[in-house]
């Protein structure tokens, strides 16, 4: 169930509290209120329906941020059999906003890079609320450089507001570690594949994101920049934020349209903070099969499709003259 | 040498005299104008228009522009206060430019160079899916012909008004960067006011050398975006070229006057001075 609702779950959230109530008072006192809590489970399911299948824009925005949603930890921990954590960019420290490590996939040795926000205060200021600094990319390469050592798949796990804009950032070149980090997925030689789990801003998400298979999760976002950042640069106001985040269309379903995604992975009912069990499997699901797919191809035909791929991105015109 | 274009920017200087954007001193116009718009008084560096800079680097008559038929079109349909395809057409009669990036090839000091050049007249110089092709162009090119690369930054990064097809380009250049990489060709960057964003956290940081202008503003976040997340005033001299040179991230600072002598130098004991016109 959900503590935290946003604004248009709350009408589900009463919902869902009052056949709560109706099972334990059936429980506690022996009454049979069966009949009435399948009428009210049938309504949630209705109006959970109604309510995800005309979200906009911005409401999905909200969703690819709830506080209650699933982040890389929580997938990790549902999804692998076994992993070891690394820590550190051997060159000043460890930047918690970045998850590496390796796993057991269902069999497959994977290397794992996430964004992880931190769940509560403290673990949020902690992991920087996942925007990750130089050392988090430099940490992220060094799983790469693994990766390839040990001829292991990449999979990230995409999830930040973005890069940390700070002074110690700078100072350590925020710049060249997001640079160097795409530079080294671009020609890294074994499979990589990613998956956009919440959500996926500017440079920050990019440094994990050139992949040869990307998901997103249906209320997960992926832009440019954050849509406040957009309306306060483009509208000169950050309340234009929702304005600007349907002109964004950075949507699971924009994204996929334009071919920046392969596939959208469904949600459950509700959203991924509903069921993290039934997600991570879905995505489990998804990395697996990737993984046999990327698999089969050689390496110089990936690194040469990856290539293309990125090379045919982008929208112009080319005339004559 | 003429060093202005004769179409007027946003930027021209349409009086006598001009107010340095550093130290605020009024300064007489031509006198700027002779210093390769370098202020006499404090040595701030005024941006250049991308015809400005052929005039500066690339000797007379070898400058050969190529792709300049490739324009941006409205994959989003995008608006804001505006229509962005009305922002393009309006931006593309006041510059005289068709995108940000103007590319092709001509010689320094008699050597072969390939050479694209950022202009911030056109959308603060913003990377979207025609800046992306056209330097991803001449990457290829470099690499395949094992060639020379100059690559003249001023953008504020990525141009929002693309979506997620400007934040791919970053992806799209690096990855031409990797060829790159595995070639002989040798790649300079040169950093002038402002390198920021997209633009910054893609090619222009992972040069074999990397030069910037005295006081160019380099950085990944804008200083307004740190100070108001970090909630403090930032020190003197934070994201300026020396600043950079300071903490490890350049290799050199130098002055418009020599900039020409210095990229001729360097590709004279790194790059191929054998490639003809």
């Amino acid at each position: 169930m959900i503590h935290q609702p946003l604004d248009f779950e709350k009408p589900i959230c009463e919902l869902e509290k009052k056949i709560e109530e109706f099972k334990q008072l059936s429980a506690s006192e022996g009454i049979d209120l069966s009949d009435e809590i399948s009428r009210l489970e049938k309504k949630v399911r209705k109006l959970q329906e109604e309510t995800f299948s005309n979200l906009n824009a911005w409401k999905i925005v909200q969703i690819s941020r709830h506080p209650e949603r699933p982040y890389t930890y929580d997938y990790l921990y549902l999804m692998f059999d076994e992993f070891i954590e690394i820590h550190g960019d051997r060159r000043f420290k460890d930047d918690t906003a970045i998850v590496a490590g390796v796993g057991m996939l269902d069999g497959n040795r994977v290397v794992l890079i996430g964004e992880q926000k931190g769940r509560g205060s403290k673990e949020r200021a902690a992991r920087n609320f996942g925007m990750p600094g130089p050392e988090g990319y430099r940490k992220a390469m060094r799983a790469m450089d693994i990766a390839q050592k040990f001829n292991m798949p990449v999979v990230t796990l995409i999830d930040t507001p973005g890069a940390y804009p700070g002074i110690g950032a700078e100072e350590r070149g925020q710049a060249e570690a997001i640079s160097a980090s795409i530079l080294k997925l671009a020609g890294l030689r074994v499979p990589t594949i990613g998956c956009i789990i919440g959500e996926g801003n500017s440079g920050g998400a990019l440094a994990i994101g050139l992949v040869d298979r990307m998901f997103i999760l249906e209320y997960a976002v992926y832009s440019v920049i954050s849509p406040e950042g957009c309306a306060s640069i483009l509208w000169k106001d950050q309340s234009k934020a929702p304005q600007a985040a349907e002109a964004l269309k950075l949507t699971a379903a924009d994204l996929k349209k334009a071919g920046i995604i392969d596939e959208v992975l469904k949600e459950p009912p509700g959203g991924a903070h509903n069921d993290f069990k039934s997600m991570a499997q879905t995505i489990k699901n998804a990395l697996i099969g990737s993984i046999g797919a990327l698999r089969s191809v050689s390496i110089d035909e990936l690194v040469k499709d990856r290539y293309s791929k990125y090379r045919g991105i982008g929208q112009f015109r080319e005339t004559g003259g | 040498m003429p060093l202005f274009g004769s179409e007027k920017t946003k930027n021209s200087l349409d009086s006598l005299w001009i107010k340095c954007n550093n130290c605020n001193e009024i300064i007489y116009k031509k006198e700027v104008e002779k210093n390769l718009k370098v202020c006499p008084k404090c040595n701030y560096h005024f941006r250049l228009s991308a015809k400005e800079w052929i005039d500066i680097l690339i000797d007379r008559d070898t400058f050969h522009e190529l792709w300049s038929n490739i324009e941006a079109v409205d994959p989003l349909d995008f608006k804001d206060r505006s229509r962005y395809r009305d922002k393009l057409k309006e931006t593309q009669k006041l510059t005289g430019i068709s995108d940000a990036v103007v590319t092709g090839y001509g010689t320094i000091n008699e050597l072969f160079l390939n050479i694209g050049i950022f202009d911030f007249n056109f959308m603060g110089g913003s990377m979207g899916s025609v800046v992306g092709e056209k330097i991803t162009r001449l990457i290829e090119k470099a690499a395949e012909e094992g060639s020379n690369l100059l690559i003249v930054t001023s953008s504020g990064g990525a141009r929002m008004q693309e979506g997620i097809f400007s934040l791919i380009q970053m992806a799209k250049t690096n990855t031409a960067m990797s060829r790159l990489a595995g070639s002989s060709a040798l790649y300079i960057s040169l950093l002038t006011d402002p390198t920021t964003g997209g633009v910054a956290a893609s090619f222009a940081s992972i040069a074999d050398i990397i030069i910037a202008e005295p006081k160019a503003l380099i950085g990944f976040a804008g200083p307004r975006v740190i100070s108001d997340t970090i909630g403090q005033k930032l020190p003197d001299g934070f994201q300026r070229a020396e600043f950079l040179l300071e903490h490890g991230m350049i290799d050199m600072v130098i002055d418009r006057k020599v900039i020409k002598k210095t990229i001729a130098q360097i590709i004279k004991l790194l790059g191929n001075t054998q490639k003809r016109l």
